[in-house]
């Protein structure tokens, strides 16, 4: 892709996000690397509890306070993690924006949607990131949001799942960002919403550049939008790649057992596997690979030797000793 | 309906609680418990541990000060009323009388209330309609107002303050039971056990029940402390614990003539009742956090 | 938003009603009060008259009835004490009752407002713990020991403040700060917990990651939904705080309603006993009536 020459947009660097106490740390994120270019769709993937949402506010650093973290995120050359909280508070909203997993809570219930889309709008103008040009009915409209004069008027529980999620990514886009991320996006929405909304975000990337990292267990979701994806397992990047070949090829086992456990249609019967086992406690986790217990190819040296990156082609690595000799 | 989400007082203690006491132990809460221990115990053993009995007076020895200040002696060790009778000794006379009224009352209320909270949840319709308005018949007045209704009624001393709190006090448990049923009720083991052909009461007894258990436990932690402050108000008032009984607001009432020259006598009752009150309050809130780390009591 | 408020004012009928019939369950489980009223020397006719006047003789469900009549048209019978309409003296002695709840009120959400949210905003820190202290503290201390305390320290040994009486500013001081520190403990519990609730909520969440100015996200939005439970419970607190008149009014020598009630109780004066409770639940119950109507305004969720 031409996006590689350019500069990537942002750069995370041996991230560790670490909670509890400090002689039993669980590391919500371990050690992860990852770079994302301008107008790039990334998707992360992984059970719940493997870190993805700890990834994304840790990027856009809104974690509690009794996160410790490690490491580096470089947005456009700047350490985030070295920002001051003012200096971010100035990039959030306008730069990186996000949108969260539930659009059903995620806005104000006592204000109408008009109050909320204006309050964002003054506050990207305060900062010269927008105009008196762009207005709330146009931000709406740029959403695709039916009868956006009447929903300026109405609440939040007036209005559908769906709506409401244009309506919270309207406010994240309002000042054409250039990193969104999106937390499980389409995860409460009926499966006919989910459509429109990923759609929704390839337009936003087609037109403004917008690069995007949206995290989902939905693995689906993930091969229609992303460019790229990223497999995430107890806090670490376990598989990485473009997405077709990583959906055509897979070579971390979890990885399979993940696109596995994606329902199977064969005529009129539908298969659902399961990966069997749990996610591990991550302040007790075993020595070597942290799948190692759940894995059904693994080796004795998985359960001693952390495995180590394998290049397995053009932009494609996976953690596994057994990368590059399973099928 | 907003009403029970508008009591959780103590959801931030919660966190605190639950993050120490994986890093180290609470020490308010021991302390507490600590106090409260010997509060039981002082009202247990009574008179084998207080020097004098509690209305033995001393006329050789009328309000005298605490030992410390000029006139006080170790024989009296927070010095004497006006009958020169040994302060000690009635504090811990009165913990007698306050925690034997507070514990009957939320013991019994706490008794009754259960039971009526279990059948109105469990059965619905109009038996709970029926049992839920007079649970707000009780509950529709501030419950010192409710308590001197019924003082009004029945008469004062020890049998009837624990009966005027009984009646003060069941209302709430039912209230509680009742809600806490009726979110249980909608759990898929109840379900089950309900499909499986279990007789209702059963479940109640067997499933629902030791479920809201621990809410009822810490609502009636939380009801002594209540229960020492409204017996104390009802005896000062003079519609309480009358004499030759003592208690810690009776005391109070009495040392109020004297306050001016004597500060001890109001002053010692007053502090028993705060450290009771909270020591029971602390272990209380203690008990919600553990249990309910959500705080929907 | 009609049922919703047709249905709360038909509970908070028969709970009145209830109430009602409980009130006249107590007042005839105190037995015949013809001896209290009729001087010893009286005759037989004279007491037999009595009994007839006040229905006395006729069956209880009837009795009932004249009850519920009479105090519907604001009749609860004379003051065997004070010889004068019951509903007259209640009515008296409210106006002093409410002023000090009132004003307790209002100096105890100045305080503990602002309290709760500071201490919410700084969770865990030395502030929070004092806070903390504080609420315990006026929880657990009875109102009328609190008052006495005062009276000691501000009118015995410092004599700023009158000990007790009623009419000048100088008089509200000590019953009103009494009072306001043992509700200004519980505002600030709940306002702190309801902030610390809604400053978790996903749209702070949210509008954090907009960028959104901490001082908006706490003042406007947290602060707003925080307000809901809090004006609730208000109502309850209201009632608390009347409560807690009774026995601050005692200590103070304020001329209140339960100054009165405590008044009549010890003189056995029964139609005063009965009018000051079910005047003061009536109060009551509006006010929680009042605030759940103000609920239905300020949460744009309940008028669906």
């Amino acid at each position: 892709m031409h996006r590689e020459t350019s500069p990537p947009i942002l750069t995370v660097k041996d991230l560790t996000v670490a909670f509890g106490p400090m002689e039993r740390p669980a590391r919500a994120v371990a050690g992860l690397n990852l770079t994302l270019q301008p107008g790039e769709i990334l998707g992360i993937a992984g059970e719940s509890g493997s870190g993805k949402s700890t990834l994304c506010n840790a990027i856009i650093r809104t974690l509690p306070r009794s996160a410790r973290v490690g490491g580096e995120v470089r947005y456009d050359g700047r350490q985030l993690l070295a920002l001051s909280e003012r200096e971010m508070r100035g990039l959030r909203g306008s730069e990186i924006s996000m949108v969260l997993q539930n659009p059903m809570t995620s806005l104000d219930p006592l204000f109408t949607i008009g109050n909320q889309v204006d309050e964002v709008l003054r506050e990207r103008r305060r900062q010269g990131q927008s105009n008196d040009q762009v207005t709330a009915i146009g931000l709406l409209r740029r959403v695709h949001l039916t009868a956006p004069e009447l929903r300026l008027r109405q609440y939040p529980h007036q209005l559908s799942g769906g709506m409401r999620q244009r309506v919270l990514t309207a406010m994240a886009t309002a000042a054409t960002p250039r990193l969104l991320i999106a937390d499980e996006p389409t995860t409460a929405l009926d499966a006919s919403i989910q459509d429109e909304i990923l759609l929704l975000f390839r337009e936003i990337r087609d037109r403004a550049g917008t690069a995007i990292i949206i995290v989902t267990h939905d693995l689906s979701a993930i091969r229609r939008l992303s460019d790229r994806i990223i497999v995430m397992y107890a806090g670490r990047l376990v598989e990485e790649g473009p997405t077709a070949t990583v959906f055509s090829a897979p070579r971390h086992p979890y990885t399979r057992a993940l696109l596995d456990s994606l329902p199977q249609v064969e005529g009129d019967t539908v298969t659902l596997k399961a990966i069997p086992g749990q996610v591990p406690n991550l302040a007790e986790l075993p020595h070597g690979c942290a799948f190692a217990d759940r894995c059904p190819v693994a080796i004795a040296r998985c359960r001693t030797e952390d495995p180590t990156e394998m290049q397995l082609g053009l932009r494609h690595r996976a953690f596994c000793w057994l990368a590059d000799t399973a099928s | 309906m907003t009403r029970v989400a508008a009591l959780n007082a103590s959801s931030w203690w919660s966190l605190r609680l639950r993050w120490r006491r994986r890093t180290g132990r609470p020490r308010l809460p021991v302390l507490s418990m600590a106090l409260c221990i010997l509060l039981i115990f002082a009202a247990v053993a009574g008179g084998a541990i207080a020097p004098f009995a509690p209305d033995e007076p001393d006329f050789t020895a009328i309000l005298a000060p605490p030992f410390w200040m000029e006139g006080g002696s170790t024989m009296h060790l927070l010095g004497t009323d006006q009958l020169g009778r040994d302060m000690l000794s009635r504090l811990i006379g009165g913990a007698r009388v306050s925690l034997l009224t507070a514990g009957a009352a939320v013991l019994v209320a706490g008794t009754i209330g259960v039971a009526l909270g279990l059948i109105a949840g469990y059965l619905g319709g109009l038996v709970e309609a029926a049992i839920m308005r007079v649970v707000d018949a009780f509950l529709a007045l501030p419950f010192i107002l409710m308590a001197l209704a019924f003082v009004s009624a029945l008469g004062t001393g020890i049998g009837n303050i624990i009966l005027v709190m009984i009646l003060t006090n069941w209302a709430r448990y039912a209230r509680l039971v009742r809600s806490e049923v009726v979110s249980i009720k909608k759990r898929d083991f109840v379900l089950l056990a309900r499909v499986a052909g279990v007789r209702p009461m059963a479940i109640a007894l067997r499933h629902v029940l030791p479920n809201a258990m621990t809410s009822i436990l810490v609502l009636a932690v939380l009801d002594i402390g209540r229960a020492i402050i409204l017996e104390s108000s009802l005896s000062f008032l003079g519609l309480g614990i009358q004499p030759p009984d003592v208690s810690w607001g009776l005391a109070l009432a009495e040392g109020r003539t004297y306050m001016s020259v004597a500060w001890w006598l109001t002053v010692w009752p007053g502090v028993a009742i705060v450290l009771g009150v909270m020591s029971f309050n602390l272990v209380g809130d203690w008990l919600r956090a553990s249990f309910d780390p959500r705080g929907v009591l | 938003m009609g049922p919703f408020i047709l249905k709360r004012i038909g509970q908070t009928l028969i709970t009145l009603l209830l109430l009602t019939i409980l009130i006249f369950t107590l007042a005839r489980l105190t037995g015949d009060p013809t001896p209290l009223v009729m001087p010893s020397e009286a005759t037989d006719a004279d007491r037999t008259f009595f009994r007839e006047q006040y229905g006395l003789d006729r069956p209880l469900h009837e009795q009932y009835l004249v009850f519920l009549r009479n105090i519907l048209s604001g009749d609860f019978g004379v003051s065997f004490r004070y010889r004068e309409p019951a509903m007259n003296l209640v009515l008296a002695a409210i106006g002093p009752t409410l002023q000090l709840a009132g004003l307790s009120m209002l100096l105890a959400i100045i305080i503990g407002v602002p309290l709760g949210i500071a201490a919410a905003l700084r969770q865990g820190s030395w502030f929070a713990a004092i806070v903390r202290g504080y609420a315990g503290l006026g929880q657990a201390m009875p109102s009328f020991w609190v008052g006495l305390m005062l009276i000691m320290l501000l009118s015995i040994t410092l004599p700023i403040f009158p000990s007790s009486g009623y009419g000048g500013v100088a008089n509200f001081v000590l019953p009103c700060v009494t009072l306001a520190f043992f509700a200004s403990a519980s505002v600030t519990l709940l306002t702190w917990a309801n902030m610390t609730e809604a400053m978790r909520s996903d749209f702070v969440q949210m509008e954090r990651v907009l960028g959104i100015p901490n001082r908006l996200i706490v003042l406007k939005h947290a602060l707003r939904n925080a307000s809901l439970p809090i004006v609730t419970y208000l109502g309850l607190q209201f009632g608390l705080l009347l409560g807690g008149a009774v026995v601050t009014e005692r200590v103070f020598a304020w001329p209140g309603v339960g100054q009165l009630v405590v008044e009549a109780i010890l003189n056995r004066d029964f139609p005063v006993v009965q009018a000051s409770v079910l005047l003061t639940a009536v109060l009551f119950m509006t006010v929680n009536l009042c605030v759940d109507l103000l609920y239905a305004v300020l949460d744009p969720r309940v008028s669906a």
